[in-house]
């Protein structure tokens, strides 16, 4: 289980300061709602007041008929030729409603106008004639038969064609026989039924776009989004519109978490745009990024363990239920079936998930998306079977681990991984090693994964005169990776950090990019500046074949400097020798990197203290423990490791759509919607651990999701060695930790 | 915004002009820091913003003869807690007006600008009610005096007419031997809306063995912030010690009327009235003794 021998790098492992940084904390950046243009129009989005209604009609003319307003636009302005209302597909219809809507906040018209405030006024003007019907807002409710039904058309994929149902998919995923090995005798079983809330991302910046319609029908969006091309791909769907004709430039982007690879405004600025002829932005206030972006689902999970009585686990079994929101997509339960068990090697395992529509909004990935809910269930359970056995549960976790050519995701074998490692590490932590005393605290542990993707991404790199490089990219930068990119460029090329100069441009000036997610742009598209970086040393090679008259074959690259037979130059020398006085250089690099990367993992160490009398809890000391393969910067990774703990704790603790009996989320503003305040998070130690991935040419592993998978069960097994009761339901608020005690029967 | 007009009259008489001749279209402007967010979300209407920050009498606070406190309705709090004597003899006022925001909000917000705003859940209001403080309330009319139990009528409703601005908050000086605290329960540790808050004000016997005089308060508990008696009536007399302590708790807990939403449950902010309320005692007593 040692970790491999880490090759000696000039510098991945450095920590040089962002390319971005100064902008940022100068106030330079521009956001998406920093975006002006001459002329620019501002666009408000009339929304749903009802969590289900039908659309009986719209009528705009007394929000057309006020002074200063522009446009007006609605479901219809989005009917392909030829067709009808109904007929509008789900990804246009959940940005602008047709016939129905599905969730309170759901988008039904929107204007332009030449201020915010004539175009607020004009919303309110525009008439609705809703038909209400009765809303669902519980998974497990949505399923039963006598649910209201959110679509009409909606079948269980692979189920009865003639029963109409909330169920868009049911996965299932069996390996041995689960029940049989857990009937066996002396083996110990645990199970539980567990619901964790619908939580939001929480980025800072709210959702903004700004568009432009040419009379040629060139249109260009500016968008804080994760991925300009997907941008660019859907609007071109939700317009009909070619994408030679669009173009996506990608602002800065105020956090994202997965909240920003759907779009929402772009084809909605671009259509208002076309009708009023003149630049429009539209932005949302935090209310709108609440009610009618995608937060990640609600769940309900039933799981089940069984082990023999020296801690083998034996077999295991799991019912989980994931929200989809208003719209079918088949994702989220069946990434659940892809993470839940996906630490450890079990023999006998059973699996059903069930992506079920609900009446909230459309959910959209989150951070190691369905992961951290499947663990709160999960990683409970281990804990109790640890207590249950009287084995240590990291103990038990390392005898359990999966490892090299364990049956991982989609019933692959695990390449390397570094599970055991982070266990491991956090068995030696201090940490763990210290004693916590006290009345009323609790230390907990949990395990988390998250598969990482790899995707396809295209850089291309230019060589300056002065032996400088620009590095010209389309992923959009959420977590330092100009950074992280810019340092594998410069370790394949041997130059110094500070001579790569790194740009994230628009859809028109480089290769296609997949979207900032997945954990993959530090891996994939630092796959393809890998493969830019080989490219640009052969292509130097062999110019300067011809400058010394030698054959390319000839020349070797070796720490930086290219040379043959008594002649050698350094990277910089050759640029200046070649470009500096020859024709200009670009080359670039394309990779698709496959589908999934290989894993990553983490393990967290929690210590709380719980106010018996008021329910509250303090984290008192918090570590993480990461394999991140290759930490490009250390420094980020601690950041990415620290990030997913705090948002973590917020989901653990006080994080949910709190909905009244009507279908309002009653608590839209962070105010009420809880994410933690530094006061509530202290600071988070790091542990990096690196088991480097073999699928990468520096070992790299995607580190932004693996740390916000355990907090939520780390937080769970803590309150219970605190108050000796098990936490069921997410959040473990004050309100709920009063209940679930005795505090208030006394 | 939907203010259509901002006036700063320099003199109370010019304020209270201003509030006869605009009536309910006029609204007081203090630290602005309720009322512009209200506006702003267009949950409240104004004709003419009233700003009365620039009348001195509205802006400074001062020790009377009798030792009782006089603060100007508009005083930011940041300027109340700065004060070493308001720090030294009323300590309570100190506890609200010091976690009323941050340190921003703390340098607009005032203390008649939360007792106007009335909302239950405000965080000067047990304090001020606790500690007997009187409203000191004026028009072009007349003149009045209002006890701030009996300020509040319902979740940002009070006793003002339209015409009427509120013009001191007058605390009676402290008796000897007593000490006062208050606390309130949110679920973070900055950020948040009281679920629930209490203020006690306890004089002991000289030797701090028995309470003497108690005046309990608890918020957000209620459609208004409440002055619970039975909890007081449940401590004079007995002597100092949780006995009594819990007996004051039980009078929160049956005199809390709370309601559910996404702050907390019913149980849960009557629960708390009870902790609440015998923690504020401990704190109170502590300083009496102190004193
Ligand atoms: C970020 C933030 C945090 C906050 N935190 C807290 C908190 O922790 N606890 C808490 O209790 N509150 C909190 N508040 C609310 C607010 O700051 C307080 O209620 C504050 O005391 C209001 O005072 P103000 O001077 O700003 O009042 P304003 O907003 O100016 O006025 C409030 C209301 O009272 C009326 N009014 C003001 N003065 C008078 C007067 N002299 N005569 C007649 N009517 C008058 C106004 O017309 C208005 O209706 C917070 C607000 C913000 C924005």
């Amino acid at each position: 289980m040692t970790a491999p021998e880490k090759p000696a790098y000039r510098v991945i492992g450095t920590r040089p300061v962002r390319p971005d940084g100064i902008d940022k904390v100068t106030g330079r950046a521009v956001y998406g709602a920093d975006v002006r243009l001459p002329g620019m129009l501002r666009g408000i989005v009339l929304r749903s007041p009802h969590a289900h209604a039908n659309i009986r009609g719209i009528d705009a003319s007394r929000a057309l008929a006020l002074p200063g307003v522009k446009a007006v636009i609605t479901g219809a302005d989005l009917v392909p030729p030829g067709k009808t209302l109904a007929d509008v597909p789900d990804l246009a219809s959940n940005l602008m409603a047709t016939t129905k809507v599905y969730y309170r906040g759901q988008a039904v018209a929107a204007v332009a106008a030449t201020s915010e405030e004539i175009a607020r006024q004009a919303a309110r003007l525009i008439e609705v004639d809703y038909e209400v019907l009765p809303a669902v807002l519980d998974v497990r409710e949505a399923m039963l038969p006598a649910a209201p039904i959110l679509h009409a058309g909606l079948r269980t994929r692979g189920g009865d064609p003639n029963t109409q149902t909330n169920i868009i998919a049911h996965h299932v995923m069996a390996v041995g026989d689960a029940e049989a090995a857990m009937a066996g005798a002396d083996i110990v079983t645990v199970e539980g039924e567990f619901k964790t809330s619908m939580v939001h991302q929480g980025y800072i910046e709210p959702h903004a776009s700004t568009a432009t319609w040419n009379p040629d029908g060139q249109i260009t969006i500016w968008t804080s989004t994760q991925g300009s091309f997907p941008a660019r791909q859907n609007t071109s769907a939700v317009l009909g519109h070619p994408i030679s004709k669009i173009k996506v430039i990608p602002t800065e982007i105020g956090g994202g978490f997965g909240g920003k690879i759907a779009i929402y405004l772009e084809p909605v600025a671009a259509l208002l745009a076309r009708k009023s002829g003149k630049p429009v932005k539209v932005q949302m206030d935090r209310a709108d990024v609440f009610e009618a972006t995608g937060p990640t689902p609600g769940t309900s999970i039933r799981a089940k363990l069984g082990a023999t009585k020296d801690g083998r686990i034996v077999a295991a079994i799991a019912d989980m239920a994931y929200e989809t929101g208003g719209y079918p997509i088949a994702t989220p339960a069946n990434y659940a079936t892809m993470v839940a068990f996906s630490c450890y090697d079990i023999e006998n395992l059973k699996m059903d998930g069930w992506d079920v529509v609900v009446n909230k909004p459309r959910t959209q990935d989150y951070r190691a998306p369905s992961s951290p809910a499947a663990a709160f269930a999960i990683e409970q359970l281990v804990d109790e079977l640890s207590e249950k056995l009287g084995i240590d549960p990291l103990a038990l976790r390392l005898k359990n681990s999966a490892r090299e050519g364990t049956r991982g995701p989609m019933g692959m074998p695990y390449r390397r991984i570094g599970h055991e490692e982070c266990v491991q590490a956090a068995l030696d932590s201090d940490h763990y090693r210290s004693p916590l005393e006290g009345a009323n605290k609790g230390r907990g542990v949990a395990s988390g994964f998250w598969f990482n993707v790899g995707l396809r991404s295209s850089v291309s790199v230019t060589v300056q005169p002065d032996g400088t490089v620009s590095l010209i990219e389309g992923s959009t930068d959420i977590g330092g990776t100009r950074a992280s990119l810019a340092m594998q460029l410069a370790e394949t090329i041997g130059v110094a950090y500070e001579d790569v100069k790194p740009t994230v441009v628009d859809t028109d000036s480089v290769g296609y990019n997949d979207v900032t997610a997945g954990s993959r742009v530090t891996f994939g598209t630092g796959m393809a500046v890998v493969e830019a970086g080989k490219n640009l040393i052969k292509e130097m090679s062999g110019r300067l074949a011809g400058a010394w008259s030698v054959p390319p074959e000839e020349i070797t690259f070796n720490a930086g400097t290219f040379s043959a037979g008594d002649k050698s130059m350094t990277f910089k020398q050759a640029a200046e020798a070649t470009v500096g006085r020859g024709p200009g250089l670009t080359v670039s690099g394309s990779v698709n990197a496959g589908f999934l990367q290989g894993g990553g993992f983490a393990h967290h160490i929690v210590d709380v203290e719980v106010d018996p009398e008021t329910g509250k809890v303090q984290v008192l000391r918090y570590t993480t423990v990461q394999d991140a393969g290759t930490a490009v910067h250390p420094a980020y990774v601690e950041g990415q490791m620290q990030g997913g703990a705090a948002q973590g704790i917020g989901w653990a603790l006080n994080e949910e759509y709190y909905y009244d009996d009507n279908g309002r989320m009653a608590n839209s503003t962070y105010l009420d919607y809880r994410i933690p305040t530094t006061l509530d998070v202290p600071m988070i130690d790091t542990i990096i651990v690196e088991v480097p991935n073999p699928l990468h040419p520096y070992g790299v592993r995607g580190v932004g999701e693996p740390g916000i998978v355990p907090p939520l069960a780390a937080i769970a097994n803590a309150v219970y060695r605190a108050t000796g009761v098990r936490q069921h339901q997410l959040p473990m608020s004050p309100r709920r930790i009063l209940e679930t005690t005795d505090a208030m029967k006394a | 915004m939907q203010a259509r007009a901002y006036a700063a009259p320099p003199t109370l008489d010019d304020a209270l002009a201003l509030l006869a001749e605009h009536g309910a279209d006029a609204r007081v402007l203090a630290g602005g820091t309720d009322l512009i967010i209200q506006v702003r979300e267009n949950r409240r209407d104004v004709g003419v913003m009233v700003d009365v920050k620039a009348i001195r009498e509205l802006t400074e606070f001062t020790f009377l003869a009798d030792g009782s406190l006089r603060i100007g309705a508009a005083t930011p709090c940041a300027r109340i807690y700065g004060d070493s004597q308001v720090a030294r003899r009323f300590p309570a006022i100190i506890d609200s007006a010091s976690l009323i925001g941050g340190v921003q909000i703390q340098s607009r917000a005032s203390l008649g600008g939360n007792l106007c705003n009335s909302s239950p859940a405000a965080d000067s209001i047990p304090t001020l009610i606790a500690l007997g403080a009187i409203a000191e309330i004026r028009s072009k009319r007349q003149e009045r005096e209002v006890l701030v139990e009996a300020f509040c009528t319902g979740p940002g409703q009070n006793v003002l007419a339209a015409d009427e601005l509120l013009v001191a908050l007058r605390i009676p000086a402290p008796a000897a031997h007593s000490g006062a605290a208050f606390q309130r329960f949110i679920p973070r540790n900055e950020m948040d809306i009281s679920v629930t808050n209490a203020a006690a004000n306890v004089t002991l016997s000289a030797d701090g063995q028995t309470f003497t005089a108690a005046r309990i308060a608890i918020g957000a508990v209620a459609p208004t912030p409440l002055l619970v008696p039975a909890a007081g009536a449940a401590l004079v007399g007995q002597p100092v010690g949780e006995a009594a302590i819990e007996a004051a708790a039980a009078a929160s807990r049956a005199a809390a009327r709370p309601i559910t939403d996404m702050r907390g449950s019913a149980d849960q902010r009557r629960h708390l009235a009870g902790v609440l309320t015998a923690r504020v005692l401990r704190t109170a007593i502590e300083r009496a003794r102190a004193s």
